[in-house]
């Protein structure tokens, strides 16, 4: 902590030997992007501090998602908070619970007389980080959603039209058993973030709950659901796909290994976040990328549903003087104006926050100039979202994302079956959710 | 023991110079111990608004998972199997090397260079080695027709990690047995030898008996290594799976503790983690020290 307040002050330093004339306040904003996307952030806070000046925005790279949780939340204790953190949708139930904890936006932004229209955001996003009653507690920043890479290069050598990529997972695992065969490439697909990607989002394309108390969004006594048939079908054939060679593990929480298969042409197929295509095209140096929605199961359903968001939001932290909140309900306002998000969205491939940052995607001819970059919008918002996928909400996610990890691990070792390992993962989900419950009652 | 004691005239100097080292065992250990201690009857949300005092039912709820006591086992196959293979390696080496007349400061210093890296970037190294995707080590043996994976496969996983966690320690073995070795009277081998005992029988019966306490020193400090020390190298290579297959205890408090902010059950588990090292040490200094001749 110590490093972090020293880097802080040595910041906070060089900000007041630079602008002499005025007594600005600082906001600082901890974050979890590094690498292009902590840059893209960077250049945001530049862009609203060269925007006015009575405030100062200071960011400041925290680590991984967990990590920056982490380190709020032991802020937080220490009262050291910082005004603004960034925190993945799978801490939005721990957020949601700490309530003394959090400055929720809605109000934020009424106490501070900035116009605020919640309706001019995409619906899946807001419903997400919304309370019981409506109120949207958190700013929505960086939304994605799992989509699906593929190897156009690949699919040619295979003899499969490079233009036509797979809709459902029946096709996707005859073209996989054909590149094999072809000698294409030695592995059809991989996939990051199994638990996101192959159990929540599954799920939710199906129509299959996760959870009880519409999958956590009505409250604390939920439990989950997610071993029902479709889940157990599916986790079955990944482990059929992976002792045949046609599906290849990445590895456990973002599944690290996975995007250098897909990058090195060893795998011809990749579903991950959306959020991943800046990374995706900038490494395919020798291939083209083909984008396409996640595959579902046709004898399941017929018109799949909308996929759930992943990403992140920023929270504002309880325990600042009225000064700061000012600037942070500016800063937001700034943030979300259409320029900044479609910008954003642009160069990073999360999703367009607002319905005007879309639009004006659409005005510049973005989607037309760049085939592809509509995928993830288009499958989040297709058709009318129901209970089972409006999204998951449960405290201690992080945790039971472990448990799905896990028991995942166990399935492709051969210790368990694909029931076997979904049940107990259901179990050791629920008494995870029971631990949640108790600390927080 | 009467004749060794010193009376100070002045009541207040023994302590005043005790003080200092007083304070930091308080502040550093003492202090922070205790309010493991205390956290471990309790249960509390992370940001510490509502705290329950709930007696044993950390305790409870840990020796009742399965997790734990496989934790518990993981632990015990990992820090026996780094110490022996760490010691073996490095004992061979020193004894290698001692025999060695010129040029056995440059071997010296070839075999202590590993010590110098931190863990995580031990563990980076060696994640890169034998990443199953990209890694040199998985190629070389899938040559050699053994498919290793240790994404998924648990008893692979384990082996990798001893043999990155041993690695590191084998510099730090070497040294103290090298130095152990060059104590070792030259007259007394060369008696031996002259009274018709064997390279073999000589090592026995007399350069190792005369290493005993280095052994028994390296044996604890091994110990306490491959339980405390291997964090960040598990952090960097497998991160305790696949399915908690390395899942050794410290990692598994930090896991619990700081990913899980399950902060009761983590304080429970770095209490129980405490007590199992006093009672080895314990164990090491009752039994094993007596058979160490200084």
């Amino acid at each position: 902590m110590s490093k972090n307040a020293l880097r802080l002050s040595v910041g906070l330093a060089a900000i007041i030997a630079t602008t002499p004339a005025f007594a600005q306040t600082e906001i600082a904003w901890w974050h979890a992007m590094d690498a292009e996307l902590g840059q893209r952030l960077e250049a945001i806070a530049t862009g609203f501090n060269e925007s006015q000046d009575e405030f100062v925005v200071v960011p400041s790279y925290k680590g991984t998602y967990p990590e920056t949780l982490t380190a709020a939340i032991a802020a937080f204790r220490a009262n050291e908070q910082p005004a603004i953190v960034q925190v993945f949708e799978v801490g939005t139930g721990t957020m949601m619970a700490a309530k003394g904890a959090v400055n929720p936006v809605y109000s934020l932004m009424t106490d501070n007389g900035e116009a605020w229209d919640p309706s001019g955001f995409l619906a899946p996003v807001t419903g997400y980080y919304s309370d019981t009653d409506g109120n949207i507690l958190s700013m929505p920043f960086n939304s994605s959603t799992p989509i699906m890479y593929y190897n156009k290069d690949v699919f040619e050598k295979a003899g499969l039209d490079p233009e036509t990529p797979p809709k459902t997972w029946a096709e996707l695992e005859t073209m996989s058993r054909q590149i094999m065969e072809s000698g294409a490439a030695p592995c059809g697909f991989t996939t990051g973030w199994v638990s996101w990607v192959q159990l929540e989002n599954l799920s939710a394309i199906h129509d299959q709950p996760y959870g009880t108390l519409e999958n956590g969004f009505g409250g604390l006594g939920t439990e989950f659901t997610f071993n029902g048939e479709v889940q157990v079908k599916h986790w079955e054939n990944l482990k059929k796909w992976a002792d045949e060679g046609l599906f290849q593990y990445g590895g456990p929480v973002g599944g690290a290994d996975a995007p250098p298969k897909f990058y090195a042409q060893e795998c011809a197929i990749y579903m991950n976040s959306s959020a991943s295509r800046a990374g995706v095209i900038n490494n395919a140096k020798d291939f083209e990328v083909g984008f396409a929605p996640l595959p579902y199961y046709d004898d399941v359903i017929a018109e799949p549903k909308n996929s759930i968001i992943g990403g992140a939001t920023l929270w504002a932290l309880n325990g600042k003087d009225p000064e700061v909140y000012k600037g942070v309900a500016q800063f937001f306002t700034y943030l979300s104006s259409p320029e900044v998000q479609a910008g954003w969205h642009q160069a990073t491939g999360y999703l367009p926050i607002t319905n005007a940052a879309y639009d004006l995607g659409v005005e510049q001819g973005y989607y037309e100039a760049n085939p592809g970059s509509d995928i993830a919008i288009n499958q989040i918002t297709r058709g009318t979202p129901t209970a089972n996928s409006k999204g998951v909400r449960f405290g201690n996610l992080t945790q039971a994302r472990t448990v799905v990890d896990e028991e995942f691990e166990a399935l492709l070792a051969g210790s368990k079956t694909a029931q076997e390992a979904l049940d107990s993962a259901v179990e050791r989900g629920n008494q995870i959710l029971r631990d949640f419950e108790a600390a927080n009652q | 023991m009467q004749t060794k004691r010193t009376i100070f005239p002045n009541k207040l100097l023994p302590y005043a110079l005790l003080a200092p080292q007083l304070a930091v065992t308080l502040i550093f250990f003492i202090w922070p111990a205790a309010q493991a201690v205390k956290s471990s009857f309790e249960r509390e949300d992370p940001f510490g608004f509502r705290t329950t005092f709930i007696w044993f039912e950390n305790y409870a709820r840990l020796f009742a998972e399965a997790g734990y006591v496989n934790s518990l086992s993981k632990t015990a196959v990992f820090a026996v199997s780094v110490t022996l293979l760490s010691m073996t390696l490095s004992l061979i080496l020193a004894v290698a090397v001692n025999r060695v007349l010129r040029s056995n400061r440059a071997y010296t210093t070839l075999l202590v260079w590993p010590y110098a890296v931190a863990p995580v970037v031990v563990g980076i190294l060696w994640w890169f080695m034998f990443n199953p995707t990209i890694g040199i080590a998985p190629y070389v043996l899938r040559s050699m027709g053994i498919a290793w994976n240790h994404r998924v496969d648990g008893n692979q996983a384990m082996i990798f990690v001893v043999i990155a966690a041993s690695w590191k320690q084998i510099s730090y073995n070497f040294l103290f047995f090298v130095a152990g070795l060059q104590s070792v009277p030259q007259s007394l081998t060369e008696a031996a030898a002259i009274d018709g005992a064997g390279p073999f029988k000589r090592f026995w019966t007399i350069v190792f008996p005369l290493l005993s306490p280095t052994t028994f020193f390296l044996l604890i400090v091994n110990i306490n290594y491959a339980m405390f020390d291997t964090f960040g190298l598990i952090d960097a290579t497998t991160s305790g799976g696949p399915n908690q297959a390395t899942n050794i205890l410290v990692y598994k408090v930090y896991a619990d503790g700081f990913l899980g902010l399950n902060i009761g059950s983590s304080a429970a588990q770095s209490v129980v983690l405490m007590l199992i090292v006093i009672v080895l040490t314990a164990v090491q200094f009752r039994f094993i020290e007596r058979r160490v001749q200084y």
